[in-house]
């Protein structure tokens, strides 16, 4: 008896040791002075890693899922007449939940990842250590510049996933099956709220990119420096940010859209 | 040191960024009413709004003049009170102006159809007309006023039941 409790505590202070480790790292990443001339090419450089080379996948992904969306809303819609609703349909799913949810599930496959298994790696190789020992701050040098760039990228992305996916729809829409084209825009046009949809979805891809970047700068920095450590690492980035994307997407919908 | 490349391909990847939000705040979201967006609020009580909604639009022989801001029911009479912005470019109903609930198609969303009624002239031949039958000058609705003149919502399952009671009654 006395043995099951010992493993509960010892589980509970590790996992709570395990929080305030990853919230320091965080505070100390994000409050650690800023030095602009020196941070700025380093953000620049991880802006590309992490930004720009996510944007075959997410341009691919968004092209694709517009045109689906528009081809399986196209056959329900028709049995209604109702061919014109096209347009908000795909505009709504995806700027208030698919380019938020499917960019953050793909950026956390793509880039949260590569984060975690670069910095685990540095970790393995000591070259951590060999920061501090050069009186560097490892936050200041490798953390923060990766925490920033994600926070800046994912939101361009899911709106990049958004735009593409609309031109998809309407590729598929209009060009292929027909939907008059004037109905297809105006109708968006009049369902499709700037304050109620795309800023709601812009602030859920913030909170997404804050949650996938945070766990994985954790995932990676926090990692028990052997191959195996590592390939665990990463793992557990992909499966824990994925299920805090949905599970954050569940409830920010719950507070958002239900009036 | 990054090198240009990466910076050009980063200033790239902002770029496209910022022209998907560009793109989907201009052309996907609706942009305001008006030319100049100033607007001006006129209400209206009914009897029963059906499923009107805030942001409905208010059309004019099916041209767009305005939105639904505002839904509320009268404390006093429990009926509800309907309060439009309309686009300043159009402020001069008069106040023979009629309002209805219309449905666009027979599955589609309601809307506020405004009929103009009597217009107010600007000339002053409408005047002497006015004179000479003793009418009043018709008064031009102001930011606030309400419209008198309105006409419920068509609600489906009132109609089925005027309908069987008539054929019952026959």
């Amino acid at each position: 008896m006395i043995a099951v409790w010992q493993r509960l505590g010892k589980s509970t202070l590790e996992r709570f040791s395990s929080i305030g480790r990853a919230t320091s790292l965080l505070l100390g990443s994000l409050f650690s002075m800023p030095n602009i001339k020196k941070g700025t090419p380093l953000l620049i450089k991880q802006l590309y890693y992490v930004g720009f080379l996510s944007l075959t996948i997410v341009i691919v992904s968004g092209l694709f899922i517009g045109m689906v969306l528009a081809l399986q809303g196209y056959t329900v819609l028709q049995g209604y007449g109702a061919e014109g609703s096209l347009g908000p349909l795909v505009a709504l799913s995806l700027l208030r939940e698919l380019g938020p949810v499917v960019t953050g599930l793909l950026f956390a496959g793509r880039a949260g990842s590569a984060l975690t298994a670069e910095i685990g790696l540095m970790k393995a190789t000591e070259q951590l250590s060999s920061l501090e020992m050069m009186a560097v701050d490892p936050l200041k040098r490798i953390i923060a510049p990766r925490f920033w760039a994600g926070m800046i990228s994912m939101p361009l992305l899911a709106l990049i996933f958004s735009a593409v996916g609309i031109l998809g729809a309407h590729l598929v829409g209009v060009n292929w099956l027909g939907v008059d084209t004037g109905s297809f825009w105006s109708i968006m046009q009049a369902e499709v709220s700037f304050e109620k949809d795309i800023l709601n979805g812009i602030i859920k891809t913030v909170v997404f990119a804050f949650l996938i970047t945070w766990i994985a700068l954790y995932r990676g920095y926090d990692c028990i420096p052997t191959s195996e450590g590592i390939s665990n690492a990463t793992t557990k980035t992909v499966v824990q940010s994925s299920l805090a994307v949905l599970g954050f997407d569940f409830v920010l919908t719950a507070i958002m859209f239900s009036s | 040191m990054v090198s240009r490349k990466i910076e050009i391909l980063v200033g790239f990847f902002v770029s496209l960024g910022v022209l998907a939000l560009v793109m989907l705040a201009l052309n996907v979201a609706n942009t305001s009413i008006g030319s100049n967006g100033e607007t001006y609020t006129l209400k209206a009580k009914f009897e029963n709004i059906g499923s009107l909604k805030v942001r409905s639009p208010i059309k004019v022989g099916g041209v767009v003049i305005g939105r639904v801001t505002n839904i509320s029911l009268d404390k006093s009479d429990y009926l509800p009170v309907v309060a439009m912005e309309i686009s300043k470019d159009y402020s001069n109903f008069s106040e023979t102006t009629a309002v209805n609930i219309l449905t666009s198609g027979i599955l589609g969303e309601q809307y506020l159809g405004l009929n103009p009624g009597v217009l107010i002239g600007e000339s002053d031949a409408d005047d002497e007309l006015n004179d000479l039958f003793g009418q009043e000058k018709l008064k031009i609705l102001a930011d606030g006023d309400f419209i008198t003149d309105t006409k419920s919502a068509l609600v489906l399952e009132e109609l089925i039941g005027q309908f069987l009671f008539n054929q019952g009654g026959e």
